[in-house]
Order: C-alpha cells, then structure tokens, then sequence
C-alpha cells in the first residue's frame, strides 16, 4: 500500500510538472506537443550532470544541478518551438511532433556517441545514474519521499497563483484567448507567448528528469519517456488547462500508472492474473475513455494553435 | 479661428501600392463635440483610423493634439496621448470577467500582483457617473452586446482617455439599446470628451452628431454642421449622386405557397436547447417574408434546417409542396431553391478560385459547363460569366478571373447576388443580403430581391438591419430564442414595435 501511494505520487509529480508546462503554454496561446520530446531532452541533460559529477558530491548540490541541467536543457530546445511556431508562424502540430521525432533521436545518438568513446564495446544509448538518483529520496519509514513530490506540489501552487493573482498571468490568458484584444491594450503578444513556451520547456525538461529518476537507476534513451508527454497532454485536457484539476486528474493518472509497476503486491490483484502488460496499458487505456466521455465539454484557450500575425486584424 | 481642436488631422495624404487611400483629408475633432466620419466603405474612413493609431504612417500630413504637432508611431502612442477606439469587433477575452478586461495593459499591481480593490471602485464610479450599469464581476459571455459594448468604454474611460472613437458602434445593438448609446456618448460629450463617430447610417448621425465629415473614395468631401443638412444631402455627399432611400415598391401579389415550414425544431451547436423550437410558417409566391431579430436568435439555424446545411430534429420543409426536409443541399438547389448566405466568406464563395468558376458553384454540373466526359466547357464559362459581370455591374480588377479574395467585399456579394439569382429560383433564400454594404450596394440589392417578387418568385429574407426590415419585406416575422413571437405588417406597425418583439418583451401567440 505505501509502494503503491509513493509511485502514484511520484507518477503524478511528474504529470502535474508536465502537464502545467503544457497548461502555460496553450495559456499563451500554443499548443505545445513537443512536451515528450523537451521531457526526453530534460532527462538527458540531468542525467548527463549525474552521471559526470564527481563521487561525494553532497546531495544537495547534486539535486539542485540535476534540476538546472534538466531545466536549462528543456528550456533552450523549446525555444525551438518557439522560434518555428511564433516568429515564423508554423503549424504549430507539426513543429511539436517534429521536437518529439528529434528529442529521441538526438538524445540517442549522443548517448550513444558517449558511451562508444568511453568503451567502443558500449553501443547502448544507456546512462546509469545510482548514486545521483539516491540524492533525490528520504526514506521516511519504508515511504521513499522523492524531493520532486515537494518541488511539484509548490509548482502546482506557484503556477496557480500566477495564472490567477498576477499581472503576467492574466496577460499569459489574455494572449492565450484574444491576442488582438491584447495586443490592442499595449501587451507585446510575441513576448507573452515566448515566456509561455520557454516555462513550459523548462517545467517539460524537469519532469523529464523527475521520469527517468522515478523507478530505476539506468535509463535507456531510445525508449524516449514512453508517452508520457502525451499522457500529460491528456492531464491537461482533462484538467480543463486549471491547474487544481490537473492536480486531480494527474492524481488519477498516477495511480494507474502506478498500478503498472506495484499489482504484484497485490493479493486479489495477483489472484485475477492478467498479464502485467494490461496494467502498462492501464494509463494510456484509461485516458484515451476519459478523453473520449469528457473532451466533448473541454474550453481549450481560444486562440491556442493560431500563430498571432500582428498584421492580420 | 482660436477654437480648441482636440484632434486634428491635416492633408492626410496615404497611398498604398495602386491606390490613395487617403488623398489629402482633413478632420478636425472639437474638444466636447461628437464629430461623425461619414463613407461608404472603401472610402478611406478606417485608413485614416489606422493613421491616427500608429499602425500606418502617412506620406504626407500632420496630427496635431491640442494644437500641438505629435507623432504616432504605434498605437500605444495613441494611447499615451489620450485616443480610445471602440472597435467593431470588440476586443474582449470571453472567458475573462469584465473588470480583468478593463483593466487588461493597465493592471494596477504590487510586485506584480494584481491589486484589483482599487480598480473596482474606479469602475463602479465611472458606471455611475455615465450611467453605464455594468457589473466588473461579470463574465463577457454571459452579458449582453450592449454590456460587452459598455465594457469597451469604461475600457477608455478607465485609461482617461479624453478622445473617445466609436467604429460603427450601432450594427450590432437593437433600437433600445441603440437609444441608450446615443444618450451614453450625448453624456460623455458633455463631461468634456471628444468623440468622434464612424457610420454610414445617416439617421443616427443626425440624431446625434454635432458635425459630420464626408469621405467618398479616398477624397474630403467636406465637414457639415448636422443640424444644418438634411439626410437627403449628407447621402448625396456621401455616394456623389442621389440615392433613392425609400425601396420602390408595389403591393405584393402573393399566389401559391412555395415554402412551407411546420414544426422545426433545430438543435444547436453552441448549447443544449433548441436554437429552433417547432417553428412553422408559409411564404407564398409574389411576396417577400422577412425574419427580424437580434442576432443569435436562432435565425441563423432556421435557414440552415431550410437550406439543408445543418440536420433538423424534427418538423418538415416543403418546397412547392414537395417534402425536402431530409433532401440533399444540390437537390434543394435544383428544385428551386436559390440561398445568399449569411457568411459570404465561409459558404458563399470559394475565395481562392476565380469569379467565374464560383459563379458556376450551383451549376457547374450542367451540360452547359461541363460535356459528356466530365471536362469542363470553359468558353461557356467565360461567356456566361461576362453576361453575368455585365449584368450585375460586379466589378473586379481581372473581370472574370479575378480571384473571388482580391475583390471588394460589396463585389463579392453581388457575385453572389447574381450566380443565386440568376438561377431563377423559385425560393430565394436571402441572409442579411447587405450586411456591411454600402448605400449605393444596398438600394442595388434591394432591387434585385424586389425584381426576384415581381417576377412571381418567393422571397425569404433574414436581417438584422431595422431600415432593411421596414422597407424591403411584404410581412415580418419576429425570431426571438428560437420561436417566431410576432408577425408583422411593415406599413402598419413602427420600429419602437418592433423593437419591443425582438427583445422578447412583447409576444403574440401566432398561429403559423
């Protein structure tokens, strides 16, 4: 029962950093759905920092660089998306299908460019980080408590409070909802859009460290961050892009992705016998259903997917 | 001279690639004055707009504020010194609530926080003092236009500006609501601001304007005292020949019944309810039967379940006797029944092809048009589109293959007007045929739809224009939420009248 709060909780960490990346972007009005990729990124540049750092590094500094490398390296490959789709008007779908193709890709291939110069025998894109990983948990009677827990629950607040309390956050929706409406009341609507997708980039890149952390001390690159990009899409949907409903609705999706990893310590679970693959399916299953009951009623931003043409009025 | 000009723009000249869009126009705006810009469209009006915001700069010409020279470079410039412009469009979030909007730019904030107390009692105070009505807490989506227009000033009040524009403020708003905005610029002008009125109708410029500006095709005509001129003249200024106001016509003859609508009822597709709840009536031949009502009234689905573009729920469409309710749209078309939709861009032309293929869009199938393997018959498609070109005056730079995108929007509409009634239809389906027409397009318009009747043709016309309503149609149907609540005779009954029916506040019961 704890192993099973713990994932669900380190599950949902993850979908409440990604899923409010994608939530401030859309806010500013692009549909950011290069997350996995900027997540597969994110993962790369903290894992690469774990791995190079020095043994007896003490903890704290290696959780803070972990989660700077993590965020720089979201943040610079989302100012991709940002270029393509605001300064030069791209379909904004394609450009962040494109980040999904080349985060993989890329991230593969430099793994594997540094492991074959380290030993020409190692050819797998694998990163193994277990010391730096032991950094991020207490062990708080058998819990592990992940320090990423803590970080997403003040995100979740910090982002709340800046969409509803701030002067910037209502600028972000303005732009998000009626760019022209902005743009005509003085607000720089490119400006707004680029801060909206550079957080997104960096709250990507950080759940991008935080997946590849949550259960294992290796990672496999060419195995990218397995959908979860998307899954946090789907959070964010069935969140209606507010950040207390994409706390619940990660909530949900983290406890059956948890579900994946800890129903052999369930009796009556054990005693049903389903193949494990049905529980990894469980997440994508479950919310491919939600989506489908529930989108029909979703009030995405206005003007999100729409490049704003100052021009055009 | 020494009079105190708010504004002032001088020898405006704006040329752009193949046209001078403003050819040396003068405006002079007097502090306290409400000053109408009057033109058809295309005469310049939103391009001197644009130059007094920033957003063109002009070849030649100065702008000078309280008598002193300023540059516009932007329109936060504009903004800095005091101009506000209600636009068209309403620069609105839907989702944001009506104080967000206000103070949207200019929020009052600590450390970037939002500190909304202040702003509010700032509102409440201007809505008093204008006597505006309107609550900061509410959302945009959920008030009325007339709120959502007041929304737009307090925007301007809230900023001090001092120069207050207002682009054809009265298109979307009923009479009542059409009286009150008189009253609420008459009382801004008196606290001291300036306010200067773009419109083409003539009546509310005279009902309310102080001096009038005339702009026709780029050109100053000239700047009249209102009171001084008559509607007669300022129209004459505004088109440069004399535009017969009252429609020309004779009673109506109506014959057969051609459409018969029992029952319909039309879903929606922004909300739950019905937008059509089981509405029934009759249009004969010989006589043209208008459906009024403010917009979003369920109109706009009436003519869908008729013209086949959206699904009915339940009800029938007869066409000259004949159920069509479940028929294909080329089937409607081919029994007769001609449609100008309401929006010419989105289901009246394809934009990217040239005129003369989207003057065949209905008929293109013919063995005029197209021969017995399929291949189109382009000469009797450049033929055919000529005669409709010379017919119907539609002008455009490269005659028939003109892109339908480059040409002006009253043009495009009579392409429209042409390919659908050309056709010769026994029903012509007609929606706001004249929405953002000029005079000159609108008297030729209205024509058109009364030549249609004379003809012994049916007419259904849907418009939001009162003017429209009262002068083109033989008998007046009132929408309002989706049911018909009046029928009408337009030579017996008046605008305040109808105005009373279209705000839901008067109903008969009717029985088709």
């Amino acid at each position: 029962m704890i192993l099973l709060t713990q994932y669900t909780l380190i599950f949902a960490s993850i979908l409440i950093l990604v899923a409010l990346g994608g939530c401030v972007s859309e806010h500013s009005g692009v549909i950011n759905l290069g997350l996995e990729g900027i997540m597969v990124i994110g993962a790369l540049g903290g894992a690469l920092v774990m791995k190079y750092l020095p043994a007896g590094t003490s903890p704290f500094v290696i959780v803070i660089l972990t989660m700077m490398a993590a965020i720089v390296a979201g943040t610079v490959y989302s100012s991709l998306l940002a270029v393509a789709c605001i300064n030069f008007k791209a379909d904004q779908t394609i450009i962040g299908t494109a980040l999904n193709l080349l985060g993989v890709a890329a991230a593969t291939v430099a793994v594997k460019a540094i492991n074959i110069a380290e030993d020409p025998n190692n050819t797998s894109s694998e990163i193994v980080y277990r010391e730096g990983r032991q950094a991020f948990l207490t062990d708080i009677g058998g819990f592990e408590l992940n320090v990423f827990m803590i970080i997403a629950f003040v995100v979740l607040i910090g982002i709340a409070v800046m969409l509803y309390k701030t002067r910037f956050g209502l600028r972000l929706m303005a732009c998000g909802e009626h760019p022209q409406a902005a743009d005509s009341v003085g607000i720089n609507v490119y400006k707004m859009r680029w801060a909206g997708v550079l957080l997104s980039g960096a709250l990507g890149g950080l759940g991008g460290i935080v997946y590849i952390t949550a259960g294992v001390s290796q990672w496999m690159f060419e195995n990218g961050v397995a959908g979860f990009g998307f899954l946090a899409l789907a959070v964010m949907i069935f969140g209606q892009w507010k950040p207390k409903h994409i706390a619940w609705a990660a909530l949900l999706f983290g406890f059956f992705r948890a579900l994946g990893n800890v129903h052999s310590g369930f009796d009556f679970l054990k005693a049903l016998d389903l193949p494990s693959g049905v529980y990894n399916m469980l997440p994508y299953a479950v919310s491919l259903i939600v989506l489908a009951f529930t989108s029909k009623r979703s009030r995405a931003p206005k003007a999100e997917g729409i490049p704003y043409d100052k021009g055009s009025r | 001279m020494e009079e105190q000009f708010a504004i002032e723009m001088l020898n405006i000249t704006k040329v752009f690639p193949g046209i001078i869009a403003n050819d040396n126009i003068t405006l002079q705006l007097k502090k306290g004055e409400i000053h109408a810009l009057l033109g058809e469209n295309g005469a310049g009006k939103s391009t001197l707009m644009s130059v007094l915001f920033g957003l063109y700069q002009p070849e030649q010409g100065i702008i000078k504020k309280d008598g002193v020279e300023v540059k516009i470079n932007n329109p936060n410039d504009a903004n800095d010194l005091g101009i506000g412009m209600v636009h068209q469009h309403f620069k609105l979030v839907e989702c944001f609530t009506v104080l967000d909007n206000i103070i949207l730019g200019v929020e009052p904030n600590k450390y970037g926080f939002l500190q909304k107390s202040e702003a509010r009692k700032k509102v409440l105070e201007l809505s008093e003092k204008y006597g505006l009505h309107v609550d900061p807490d509410a959302y945009i989506e959920d008030i009325t236009v007339g709120m959502q227009q007041r929304t737009e000033i307090l925007k301007m009040l809230y900023r001090d500006n001092e120069i207050l524009i207002f682009d054809e403020p009265t298109a979307v708003l009923t009479p009542q609501e059409i009286d009150e905005l008189m009253q609420i610029m008459k009382n801004l002008a008196a606290e001291g601001k300036s306010i200067l009125f773009i419109s083409h109708k003539l009546n509310e410029i005279k009902a309310v304007a102080d001096r009038c500006t005339v702009l026709r095709k780029g050109k100053y005509i000239g700047t009249v005292n209102t009171k001084d001129a008559t509607i007669e003249e300022l129209s004459a200024m505004m088109v440069g020949r004399n535009v017969n106001f009252h429609v020309e016509k004779t009673p109506a003859k109506p014959g057969d019944v051609v459409l018969e609508v029992e029952g319909l009822t039309v879903a929606s597709k922004i909300h739950k309810n019905n937008a059509v709840k089981n509405v029934s009536f009759k249009v004969r031949a010989g006589e043209i039967v208008c459906i009024a009502g403010i917009d979003g009234n369920g109109q706009t689905e009436l003519v869908y379940g008729i013209t086949g573009l959206e699904p009915v729920k339940s009800g029938t469409v007869k066409l000259n006797g004949v159920d069509i309710t479940k028929a294909s749209i080329r089937k409607r078309s081919v029994s007769g029944m001609s449609h100008i939709p309401e929006d010419r861009h989105k289901h009246g032309l394809v934009l990217d092809y040239s005129l003369e293929d989207n003057l065949i869009l209905q008929t293109y199938f013919k063995r005029d048009f197209t021969n017995a393997a399929g291949f189109l018959r382009r000469n009797n498609i450049r033929e055919y589109a000529n005669r409709l070109i010379e017919m119907y005056d539609i002008r455009s730079g490269q005659g028939p293959v003109t892109k339908a995108r480059s040409m002006s929007g009253g043009n495009q509409q009579k392409a429209i007007v042409a390919r659908e009634i050309d056709k010769n239809p026994d029903l012509l389906v007609a929606v706001q045929p004249t929405r953002g027409l000029d005079v000159g397009a609108i008297e030729y318009i209205h024509k058109q739809l009364i030549n249609h009747r004379d003809q012994g043709h049916a007419c259904l016309l849907v418009s939001l224009e009162l003017d429209e309503v009262m002068d083109v149609p033989d008998r007046i149907l009132v929408m309002y939420e989706g049911e018909i609540v009046g029928e009408l005779d337009p030579k017996k009954t008046t605008q305040e009248e109808l105005g009373l029916y279209m705000a839901g506040a008067k109903r008969d019961e009717v029985a088709e």
